[in-house]
């Protein structure tokens, strides 16, 4: 089970960010959208979600207009400033480094 | 992430308060409704997909609590409440509140406001360009080590130093004699070296400078005037300009005012600055100094190297002229700024000290009431904590509390300090004030506001760490103990009774000084002057120069005066003197006892030229001999009164009386001692009483002598009538 608490720590800012970093998605977008790539491994609690967003938001890696869902739904977008896309590729390159460091140590076979 | 866009973001988190509670409600609305539309979807009824969807998301409140931390909203609002909640327990507790914010505005008033003084005359720029190149020097003697030049050896040392970029003079003896429509008054004012403004970096706001050889003595006089003085005398007219005065009898152009912030304390209240003349009187001689030099150092020259190039020409010119400059074999520089404020520097500082050995006071005592009353309040902070105050929220209540304190009695405390300050400087007597002109300034600026919050913040962070610190040092559960009463663990008693030494240790420290300088005040008030002080009226006298020229026109001027005095109800007796007693300490001579040997001592002693009832009239104490009679003058021999320094020091176990002294410039007049009188003050109250060389007026007249009338009536009914 995904909870939140099981994601490594920072791990959900970079979901989020990644997530939206092609089109602007709303936060339930956000969630199924992670979910659905994850093949439902990853399930975003939305009692870290929102908080999340709204911390990015407040440090302005992404920002927020309201725009109609395809349902006719009144939303809040959330979309990748410029400031964002930066700090993306930087969390991107250190996952990339600590998911690789980890492999390294549980795959060893002298264990 | 630009800081200034984040400043943005967090300003409009905060500024648009409700509309980003509105938004934050709307969206988690909207994911809720896309939850029971997924629910609905899936084939739940109406209610267990609204039942489903609650579930899934959570508490709703929580949530949003979280993003408003994430917004730092909730920082915001804890703030208010928290001082709100300290407000209302400083008035639930008016007793500690009043007393602990009355104490802190006391310490914070003494201090800020003797810290307006330190800033007016210490800190704050004199109004001269580029004022820490400028330098005042003097001749030193061995018996003064500031002691001002004449005209000639200022002119010397004109062209002979090296170190100086400029060097230029007052004079002391200033005043001037203004004819007005109605008749003549004297207003003060001096006399510069043409480039004296230039040298202090001053320009005038209106007019002109003098240009250099203005101050020759066939040039035109001129002259500026002081911003107070185009105020009040010329109403502030600019047509000013080309105006003539008529000063001490020549008539003078007026050609510029000074600024307004432009002051030199070291002469005082001056409102008419003519040009020096060599051509004066006393600046023909080198053996009258008058003059006050400053001088800006050349760029590169320290004032030691300065200081040295000056002793060498000092000494050349005492070799050069071993009359006159015999004794003034030195020089002395000192900055300007020492000789401008250097007298309340001290002052300044000490009393700086005890305000702030009274801040501490107040800040122990505040800290230390805190302590007690935390003792009070564990109780409340253990039952807050067991109901689920996190620790954190609980110190972030002290330390509101604490700088709400702080802020409170802070404010009070420069309300206090700004009337203070007021108040102190109303005490200084006007005439004292003029000497000290970088006063007027005073009041609350940045900095003095600036440190009235830095004595605030301080305390703040003392009454909100102390607090923080007995709590977490002690079990908060203890608090909760049935019967548990005002705990105190051993450390904070101990820390407690430190607090009260140090209290105890400064305040005697401050009471010890304090019962000094009364002590001082009282020795000073309660000095034996020599004379009775009390119901003795001093009137200064001047008249126009040329009116009053001759010596026999003088002595009839004295006698009119004295008799005019006389026949005025309640006055008694009345005399003049060169300069009243506890007067500043000007005017000397130098003698040689007649049948001594004289190897050219300068054996300088004050010298006062004095009526016949001038003992009399002061009520002096006569101890061998006798006093002047009003028939000794020109046309019978000369006679002295000595006093019993000079008697002491000059003739140590001898009888002066019947014994013969000539004064050093004229050495073929004898003058016999007829009579030894008890010291009388005459120069100032807290130096060294002066050897004294008493002569009559009517053998020696002088200009503008000091009238002294004994009166039965009060002094002040006097004056008027004095004055017509």
């Amino acid at each position: 089970m995904g909870k939140p608490s099981d994601l490594v720590q920072g791990t959900l800012d970079l979901l989020i960010l990644k997530t939206i970093s092609l089109e602007p998605k709303h936060g339930w977008a956000i969630a199924k959208r992670i979910q659905q790539i994850s093949a439902e491994v990853l399930q975003v609690q939305q009692g870290s979600l929102y908080p999340a967003l709204h911390r990015l938001e407040q440090q302005g890696w992404i920002k927020a207009h309201w725009d109609e869902t395809e349902g006719g739904r009144k939303a809040k977008f959330y979309s990748l400033t410029r400031a964002g896309r930066t700090q993306m590729e930087k969390e991107l390159a250190q996952w990339d480094r600590l998911s690789t460091a980890i492999n390294l140590v549980v795959q060893t076979n002298e264990a | 992430m630009r800081w200034i866009d984040k400043l943005l973001l967090r300003f409009r988190s905060l500024s648009s308060h409700p509309r980003v509670e509105q938004e934050l409600d709307d969206e988690l609305r909207f994911h809720l409704q896309q939850q029971i539309d997924e629910n609905l979807t899936a084939g739940m009824s109406t209610e267990e997909a609204h039942y489903a969807a609650r579930r899934t998301i959570g508490g709703l409140a929580q949530i949003r609590e979280q993003c408003r931390d994430m917004r730092g909203l909730n920082m915001v609002d804890n703030a208010v409440q928290d001082f709100r909640y300290a407000i209302r327990q400083l008035r639930r507790n008016p007793g500690f509140a009043c007393t602990s914010i009355f104490v802190l505005a006391l310490g914070i008033c003494a201090a800020v406001a003797i810290f307006g003084f330190v800033d007016a005359a210490l800190i704050k720029p004199l109004p001269y360009r580029d004022q820490s190149r400028l330098v005042a020097a003097f001749e030193s003697s061995p018996g003064d080590g500031r002691s001002v030049l004449s005209y000639l050896d200022f002119a010397d040392w004109k062209s002979l130093n090296k170190v100086f970029s400029s060097i230029d003079a007052y004079a002391l003896n200033g005043g001037f004699t203004l004819s007005t429509g109605t008749g003549a008054e004297q207003v003060p004012g001096t006399r510069v070296s043409a480039g004296f403004f230039r040298t202090l970096g001053v320009t005038p706001v209106l007019g002109r400078d003098f240009h250099s050889g203005e101050d020759s003595p066939a040039a035109t006089h001129t002259v500026l005037l002081s911003y107070a003085a185009w105020q009040s005398r010329f109403g502030a007219r600019l047509d000013v300009l080309g105006q003539t005065v008529k000063l001490n009898g020549a008539p003078s152009i007026i050609i510029g005012v000074l600024p307004r912030d432009f002051h030199l304390a070291s002469y005082g209240a001056a409102e008419f600055w003519a040009t020096l003349r060599s051509s004066d009187n006393c600046e023909q001689h080198r053996e009258c100094h008058n003059l006050i030099t400053i001088a800006r150092l050349k760029d590169g020259v320290s004032i030691e190297t300065a200081s040295a190039n000056m002793q060498s020409i000092a000494r050349q010119l005492r070799n050069q002229y071993p009359d006159s400059n015999r004794d003034f074999g030195s020089a002395n520089l000192v900055s300007l700024r020492n000789v401008i404020v250097g007298d309340v520097r001290p002052i300044l500082l000490v009393l700086l000290s005890g305000a702030g050995l009274l801040l501490i006071i107040a800040y122990v005592n505040v800290t230390t009431l805190l302590l007690a009353r935390c003792d009070k309040r564990q109780r409340e902070i253990a039952v807050r904590e067991a109901l689920g105050a996190s620790s954190s929220r609980l110190f972030h209540q002290f330390a509101t509390e604490g700088f709400a304190l702080a802020a409170v009695g802070g404010f009070f405390g420069l309300v206090f300090a700004e009337w203070g300050m007021r108040l102190l400087a109303s005490l200084i007597p006007a005439d004292k004030m003029d000497n000290m002109p970088y006063l007027r300034g005073l009041g609350l600026n940045l900095l003095t506001v600036a440190s009235a919050c830095s004595m605030s913040l301080l305390a703040a962070i003392l009454f909100a760490t102390i607090p923080i610190a007995r709590t977490s040092l002690s079990e908060m559960t203890e608090g909760l103990k049935e019967g548990a009463r005002g705990y105190a663990g051993t450390t904070w008693r101990r820390f407690g009774s430190n607090l009260v030494v140090v209290e105890v240790a400064i305040a005697i420290v401050l009471m010890v000084g304090a019962g000094l300088l009364g002590k001082s005040l009282y020795l000073l008030l309660h000095l034996d002057v020599g004379f009775r002080p009390d119901h003795l009226a001093l009137l200064q006298t001047a008249w126009p120069p040329g009116s009053y020229d001759t010596d026999q026109q003088k002595i009839v001027l004295e006698r009119q005066i004295l008799d005019r005095i006389l026949t005025l109800p309640g006055v008694k007796s009345a005399a003049i003197s060169l300069a009243p007693p506890i007067d500043s300490a000007w005017g000397t001579t130098s003698f040689h006892v007649a049948g001594r040997p004289n190897h050219g001592e300068h054996n300088e002693v004050l010298n006062r030229q004095v009526s016949s009832e001038y003992f009399t009239t002061l009520q002096a104490r006569l101890l061998r001999g006798r006093y002047f009679l009003e028939a000794e003058d020109a046309s019978k021999p000369l006679v002295v009164i000595i006093n019993r320094t000079l008697a002491r020091k000059y003739f140590p176990n001898e009888d002066p009386v019947g014994m013969q002294i000539y004064n050093d410039w004229e050495p073929r007049a004898l003058m016999q001692i007829v009579g030894l009188v008890d010291d009388i003050k005459e120069g100032p109250l807290e130096g060294a009483t002066l050897p004294v060389l008493y002569v009559p007026f009517n053998q020696n007249p002088v200009a503008w002598p000091a009238l002294l009338v004994r009166t039965s009536l009060a002094e002040a009914s006097l004056f008027p009538k004095m004055v017509t």
